[in-house]
């Protein structure tokens, strides 16, 4: 049994964006993180060729107690980590209620409608205001900007996820993800994993929102 | 080591419910596996590849699932345990032999994993593997949780030597692809010996031929079987129930149905009003234990995904048992409390619930609801799906497209199962026409190819992928050629089963567990039937038009090889051929005659349309720099420079 108890179980906890963006990866590092705490994980995901260039989410169902369903019922989630800024509003749609937390990346991935002309992507500062107003709480972190500063766009999943142990919901602790993200990269990738990881800590600890 | 090898017995780890699957035959102590990669079923058979030889295994990717239930069925007469694994579709492949294997028996234990895709996740079809186990009359297993993913393999093997036939366990995309808590039991460490008995009694099952005849003789036998295994469903720890003594509401669920079930009773407070019986041993039921249950309350509700496998199955002995039990009040798909189609959710069977028992579901409020949905509209454009940036099938599409158009006469193009399924959408420049199943795209070219004297004069072309061209194209194009059909069969050959993450196939110097293998030439077979063969790049756009425009002037079966490895292969994401650039002096945007070719119809996903300044830009996070933009743009606005 876990020795930290959840503000709520099972505590529900949705990471999305677009395919191709490593929303897989993310949701079993976080997944792991929370396994190796003693908690019993249950993650729901759709991945394969329809989800390219598709929204893509993965449910994440976080209890002391049993299994629960791989799909969260919809307005049910408490937490959403998006790795793409519209996606947060496609998420908050289905699954928000007034007391979800948000932690949203803001660097945008346009569909082939908005590349085409045929539709419009709307400006970051609106986002923001959407998100914040079907949110309890709500932090922006320029994640692939930065990651891109790294060297490696990639590392703005790991990013996101330094920022979701930032604002303290979740037990997720830097231990457990130096633990799990050995398992996932290559030996010499660790280091800079961990210093996203970190990164993304101090983004949320800052204010940057 | 894998992470399915290092955990010892009473070790709990997050697994995928595939690879719990995958454990599941380890802990069972099996020789062979055999599959085809299909979503969501590829990973069990990668998982055991990847411990083929710590764990002194076969593992192969079968040219088809036929022949996957055929190689795994060979390691069960010789005595050995063997797993075959397939999605939905596959088991129609398989099922004529199945059928047979039916028949016959089978010796080691030899169990069958489908997994089957509600909703169509990652598929064409929503397709049941269920069915097959009623038609051909062999024991249906279908675990409800991760755990049961893994001991109710173990469980299988088992229930196949006792009955001495084929047990299926079907597995579903939310249970194939979800993750969950498993708890390790141990790995068996023992040596087996491969031995074909043949010269015993005629009808030793153990010592004799194998065979499905004389007919009566074993059907009956198979019957008996099935009769055995239900016996054993009695007493199946897979079968549970909780709920009150005399529930209102008795909810009938397997697979993750019973999960969103028990989410739905949880979310609605109705512990004590709702019983929850789920069944692990879908076919046959067992009859005493369904008696026993349907004896607790008149109303029942089933949950299940799809068609109403269950239901039926229930209703039947409902009928049978009606003396005993009473004359009960049935919900389901019959009369529309479930949907018939699309996978299930917990919020189905909630809304289930509220209307059998009259109670209402505290949600979220509505005003959140309604802006929620305002700002949607206004702020999350759809995203339709699309080829990957730098995707070959993009480039090789494109030059379909444009020698159709110039060709003129109405050409088209049949397609079938892959990635390049997407053609039939704009990304692919809508140039797919039809869409069935592996290989159907040139069988039904091979048709078009002869209604000539009917008056048919469009050149049908058929697309397939490089696994696909073995899998089942083969005999169409065997058919074409020898019916002297007019067709261009176009191989979209990108060095792997991409689409379902980069299996080996017969085409590739490699096996399933990393083993260098004899590769199957493409180009020598198509030859060999007499069929023209050419090859080029997509990314040569010019060339590959070129080639395309003469092919279709020529009457006969010609095949043209489109060869270019997948943008997300392992070996291509390691680095960008190019680096792209716009030279925003030379793109003039809208007052260009292109009118934003690149961006309005060529459509890549690492293009970017910059409205402000009217000109394209390359998005540096997504452009895997394949330099096929720089080929259309016909001002050379898009420059593309070598990556040393």
């Amino acid at each position: 049994m876990p020795d930290v108890r959840l503000n709520n179980d099972p505590y529900n906890v949705i990471i999305t964006g677009v395919g191709g963006q490593g929303n897989v990866m993310a949701s079993r590092v976080v997944g792991g993180m929370l396994s190796r705490k003693g908690f019993n994980v249950t993650i729901g995901e759709t991945f394969g060729a329809s989800q390219r260039g598709g929204s893509v989410m993965s449910h994440l169902r976080i209890s002391a107690g049993s299994c629960w369903s791989p799909q969260i019922p919809k307005g049910k989630s408490h937490l959403i980590i998006s790795l793409e800024p519209t996606e947060a509003i496609r998420v908050l749609k289905d699954y928000g209620n007034p007391k979800v937390a948000v932690i949203c990346n803001t660097r945008s991935v346009h569909s082939i409608g908005v590349i085409s002309g045929d539709q419009v992507y709307p400006d970051l500062k609106d986002i923001k205001a959407w998100v914040s107003e079907l949110s309890q709480s709500a932090w922006f972190i320029d994640a692939t900007d930065r990651a891109l500063k790294m060297g490696n766009p990639i590392l703005g999943n790991i990013m996101m996820i330094g920022a979701a142990a930032g604002i303290g919901l979740l037990p997720l602790d830097c231990n457990d993800f130096k633990s799990v993200i050995c398992g996932m990269v290559a030996p010499d990738k660790v280091a800079l994993n961990v210093s996203a990881y970190d990164l993304g800590r101090q983004m949320v600890n800052c204010g940057n929102d | 080591m894998s992470h399915l090898l290092e955990a010892k017995a009473g070790d709990r780890r997050l697994l995928m419910g595939n690879e719990a699957i995958a454990r599941g035959a380890l802990e069972a102590d099996i020789s062979v596996a055999a599959g085809y990669p299909g979503t969501p079923s590829s990973d069990i058979i990668e998982s055991l590849a990847r411990v083929a030889k710590e764990r002194h295994l076969y593992v192969e990717w079968s040219t088809n699932e036929k022949v996957a239930l055929e190689v795994a069925a060979a390691a069960s007469f010789a005595g050995l345990r063997s797993i075959c694994v397939m999605k939905q579709n596959g088991v129609n492949v398989a099922s004529d032999f199945l059928l047979h294997l039916a028949g016959s028996g089978t010796r080691g234990g030899l169990v069958l994993v489908p997994c089957d895709d509600p909703g169509a996740l990652s598929s064409a079809n929503e397709g049941e593997s269920r069915h097959f186990a009623r038609m051909l009359e062999i024991p249906l297993l279908e675990p409800g949780d991760f755990q049961e993913a893994k001991d109710m393999i173990k469980w299988a093997f088992e229930l196949s030597e006792e009955i001495l036939n084929v047990v299926m366990v079907r597995s579903v995309t939310r249970l194939s692809h979800a993750s969950g808590s498993v708890v390790f039991d141990s790995l068996p460490e023992t040596d087996k010996t491969a031995v074909f008995r043949f010269d015993g009694p005629y009808l030793d099952p153990m010592k004799g031929p194998v065979l499905s005849l004389p007919v009566t003789i074993m059907h009956t036998r198979q019957q008996e079987k099935l009769k055995q295994a239900v016996a054993k469903f009695e007493e199946s720890p897979f079968n549970t129930y909780i709920g009150p003594e005399t529930p209102e509401l008795l909810i009938i669920s397997s697979s993750v149905c019973h999960l969103y079930s028990k989410e739905a009773i949880h979310i609605l407070g109705l512990t004590d009003r709702v019983g929850l019986l789920k069944m692990g041993t879908t076919w046959p039921l067992p009859p005493k234990l369904m008696e026993n249950y349907l004896g607790l309350t008149d109303n029942i509700l089933i949950v299940e995904e799809v068609i109403p496998f269950l239901e039926e199955n229930v209703k039947i002995l409902a009928v049978e048992l009606a003396p005993q039990i009473g004359i009960k009040k049935f919900f389901g798909k019959k009369d529309g409390t479930i949907p018939t189609v699309g996978e299930m959710n917990p919020d189905l069977v909630v809304t289930a619930l509220c209307k059998i028992l009259a109670v209402e579901n505290d949600g979220v409020p509505e005003i959140y609801t309604r802006r929620a949905q305002e700002l949607f509209s206004a702020g999350a454009p759809q995203r339709e799906m699309t080829f990957c940036a730098g995707c070959p099938h993009r480039a090789s599409f494109w030059s379909i497209h444009n020698v159709l158009q110039m060709d003129n006469r109405q050409g088209f193009v049949c397609g079938d199962i892959g990635c390049y399924s997407l053609a039939m959408l704009p990304t692919g420049f809508s140039t797919l026409k039809t869409l069935h199943s592996m290989g159907s795209g040139a069988g039904i070219a091979s048709g078009f190819g002869k209604l000539g004297p009917f008056g048919f004069n469009q050149p049908a072309l058929a697309v397939c992928g490089d696994s696909t061209f073995f899998h089942a194209v083969l005999p169409a194009l065997i058919n074409a050629v020898h019916h002297r059909s007019d067709i261009t069969l176009v191989v979209l050959d990108n060095s792997g089963t991409a689409m379902t993450g980069f299996q080996p196939h017969p085409g590739l110097p490699v096996d399933a567990a990393g083993n260098s293998v004899p590769a199957i030439d493409v180009i020598r077979v198509c030859q060999s039937m007499g069929a023209i063969v050419r090859i080029c790049d997509p990314f040569d756009l010019e060339q590959t038009q070129q080639t395309l425009f003469k092919l279709l002037e020529r009457k006969g079966v010609n095949v043209l090889i489109l060869k270019q490895i997948c943008t997300l292969s392992p070996e291509k994401k390691a680095g960008k051929n190019f680096e792209m650039t716009v030279d925003e002096a030379t793109c003039i945007g809208e007052n260009c005659g292109c009118n934003q070719l690149c961006t309005r119809v060529f459509k890549c996903p690492g293009l970017i349309w910059d409205k402000q300044e009217n000109v394209s830009r390359i998005d540096e996070v997504i452009c895997t720099g394949c330099g096929v933009c720089a080929s259309i743009c016909p001002s050379g606005a898009i420059k593309n420079k070598e990556v040393a």
